[in-house]
């Protein structure tokens, strides 16, 4: 009998996606991850090659989850509300949401539970302020599909359009403090900050809450 | 030809122990002494590390893998899972299934003779819970010199033991595989067996628990294992299993003493081929301790009942028709496990037979199972038996 296993390579390490590229350098070496939505593994099977994490994950189907064991990783099924209401307050050390938040029914309750857990987050969003999605409405008068990832308003997952600037903004309102940010154009372009708006189709920020954790929340 | 010798043919072996100190069980009552029925499969590597423990379900025996020395058409339980290659790889594991005590395939139970009186226990058998029969086989790893082991697993009732072991001994194993299973019998679970054990009590024969030597209550039992069966099923399987075909017939009987329904006639030769191989008695003493079983009756909260597990790994598995044990026990175990910070993963495998799922989804269950074990045995660098290094190499 044969049995199936994701045996990864030096290829697949190469071959990582640029904002998962990206999103790891945010990460500190040996820390612990935790992953909503981790899908088929691969940003989690890339962290603990290249950072050597302790991953988890948390993914609703079970086609992923499947994926992910596959691959050797520790992975829960369950949706988000579910799941990340369990782990204790700052119990590890990134708690990550990559190119999923626009996916979300209730964005603002999951990044704070997020905020609870995680002694850091990672959130990664598509841009539909970048310039094409903008020009695509104000001309050709079609809601703009994800700069990044395309989906159809007629797709089976609903999502919600948001830019860097809405992103920015809530934070703001929310007290949740930017700890640093990478923008990626099309092409491996990395806009700067202040045209990031316009000119970005992905943003990564790594966000800490600026309102004081309980005492363990340093050690 | 040589690797499949290890797991064809398999024997069982007995361990005899509390011949002195009596051992304590739950109740309050002591035993003495102890036999434990158990078969290995696979070899055991120089560090002793790689050895798993199988454990069975309710009706289940030591034979877990193989085929019977003494009836080559005998499979072990789980045989689809357990040899050379499969899920419990042989060529990396040392396996172990041994009997549950209560049970009647060789350990101590209410079959057994009563030394005191050289006749068979039958009621006079201490009752049986879940912590009495993963005390006992502590005893067997202990004596098989075996200071940790790789990996506890079982479904059902044999996850019950699971949970139980990584409860109670969490220094004793790296890993749990729970399958199908639940950390607390729900009152449909009691209600069930609740009626089986109703089922044998009835039964004229039964005579108080003393019919060796006697009729056995054969119908009791077979009604009690028609029951299980119908649990083990589901509305979809069933459906597709039989559906409102008829048995053996083209029109309706409209008479009573024969079967109409091909359902029907399922049930009845499961049930009527049960008692040539499982005694009443010891269905009594099993489902009892399946319905005793509650982790957290200690505190109220399950997740205390894991306390001291933060080192061992859970690989925990429901299956979405199964409504015996409904996937939303092992979530609440996932969760349990989760406010602890316990590394768990979960799987709700899509599946349509029902409780049955655990022993008939054996790609889904290999690829589960053999990923994880990998997993493990690299980050823990176990290595293969002797015999199968220079394959391995």
């Amino acid at each position: 009998m044969s049995i199936p296993t994701a045996v990864s390579t030096s290829a697949d390490t190469a071959s990582i996606r640029p904002d998962l590229r990206a999103l790891a350098t945010l990460v500190q070496p040996d820390s612990i991850v935790l992953d909503l939505g981790c899908g088929e593994g691969i940003l989690l099977e890339y962290l603990s090659a290249v950072k050597n994490v302790r991953g988890r994950g948390i993914e609703l189907h079970e086609e992923g989850v499947r994926a992910c064991i596959r691959r050797g990783l520790s992975v829960r099924q369950g949706n988000l509300h579910e799941g990340l209401g369990d782990y204790p307050d700052q119990s590890v050390d990134y708690v990550v949401l990559s190119q999923t938040l626009h996916y979300l029914n209730n964005p603002s309750r999951v990044i704070a539970e997020m905020m609870r857990v995680g002694r850091q987050i990672i959130v990664s969003i598509p841009n539909w302020g970048y310039w094409k999605s903008r020009l695509n409405l104000l001309l050709k008068g079609h809601v703009p599909e994800g700069p990044a990832s395309p989906d159809k308003w007629t797709s089976e997952r609903r999502w919600q359009a948001m830019t860097i600037a809405d992103f920015r903004r809530f934070c703001r309102e929310q007290g949740i403090k930017i700890m640093a940010d990478i923008y990626l154009g099309p092409k491996g372009v990395s806009p700067s900050k202040a045209a990031a708006n316009l000119l970005a189709t992905t943003a990564i920020f790594a966000l800490q809450s600026s309102i004081p954790h309980r005492q363990d929340s340093d050690t | 030809m040589s690797a499949y010798a290890l797991v064809e043919q398999v024997h069982t072996q007995h361990l005899v122990f509390a011949e002195g100190k009596p051992f304590q069980m739950s109740s309050g009552a002591t035993l003495s002494p102890v036999t434990l029925a158990y078969q290995t499969y696979g070899a055991l590597n120089p560090e002793r590390s790689n050895a798993v423990l199988i454990c069975h379900a309710l009706s289940g025996s030591q034979q877990a893998a193989g085929t019977s020395a003494t009836d080559p058409e005998e499979l072990g339980w789980w045989y689809d899972c357990i040899g050379p290659g499969k899920a419990f790889d042989t060529e990396k594991y040392f396996v172990i299934c041994s009997n549950v005590i209560g049970s009647c395939f060789g350990s101590s139970g209410p079959t057994s003779i009563n030394p005191q009186t050289g006749r068979p226990y039958g009621l006079s058998f201490p009752v049986v819970t879940i912590a009495d029969m993963v005390d006992a086989q502590v005893r067997l790893i202990d004596h098989l010199g075996i200071a940790r082991l790789l990996c506890v697993g079982g479904g059902s009732m044999g996850g019950m033991q699971v949970l139980q072991w990584a409860s109670k001994y969490p220094e004793r194993l790296h890993s749990a595989i729970p399958i199908a299973t639940t950390a607390r019998h729900s009152p449909l679970q009691i209600a069930f067996n609740a009626v089986g054990r109703e089922a044998i009590l009835r039964d004229p024969h039964w005579r108080n628990g003393d019919y060796y030597g006697h009729n056995h209550p054969d119908a009791g039992l077979a009604v009690a294992r028609m029951i299980g069966h119908i649990t083990y099923l589901s509305d979809t399987s069933m459906h597709s299993k039989f559906g409102r075909r008829l048995q053996d017939r083209e029109r309706f009987g409209y008479e009573f003493l024969k079967t109409d329904f091909q359902v029907e006639s399922y049930l009845q030769h499961n049930g009527n081929k049960f008692p040539a191989r499982f005694d009443a008695n010891s269905y009594l003493y099993v489902t009892k301790a399946m319905d005793y079983f509650d982790l957290s009756h200690e505190t109220g909260r399950l997740a205390d009942a894991f306390r001291h597990a933060e080192e061992v790994r859970f690989l925990i598995v429901s299956f979405t028709s199964d409504w015996l044990y409904p996937s939303y026990q092992s979530k609440e175990l996932v969760r349990a496990l989760s406010t602890l910070g316990i590394n768990a993963t979960y799987v709700n495998v899509k599946s349509v037979w029902g409780h049955d799922a655990f022993l008939l989804e054996t790609s889904t269950m290999t690829e589960l199972i053999a990923n994880f074990l990998n997993r493990l045995s690299r980050e823990l660098a176990i290595a293969p038996p002797l015999a199968y290094r220079a394959l391995a190499a």
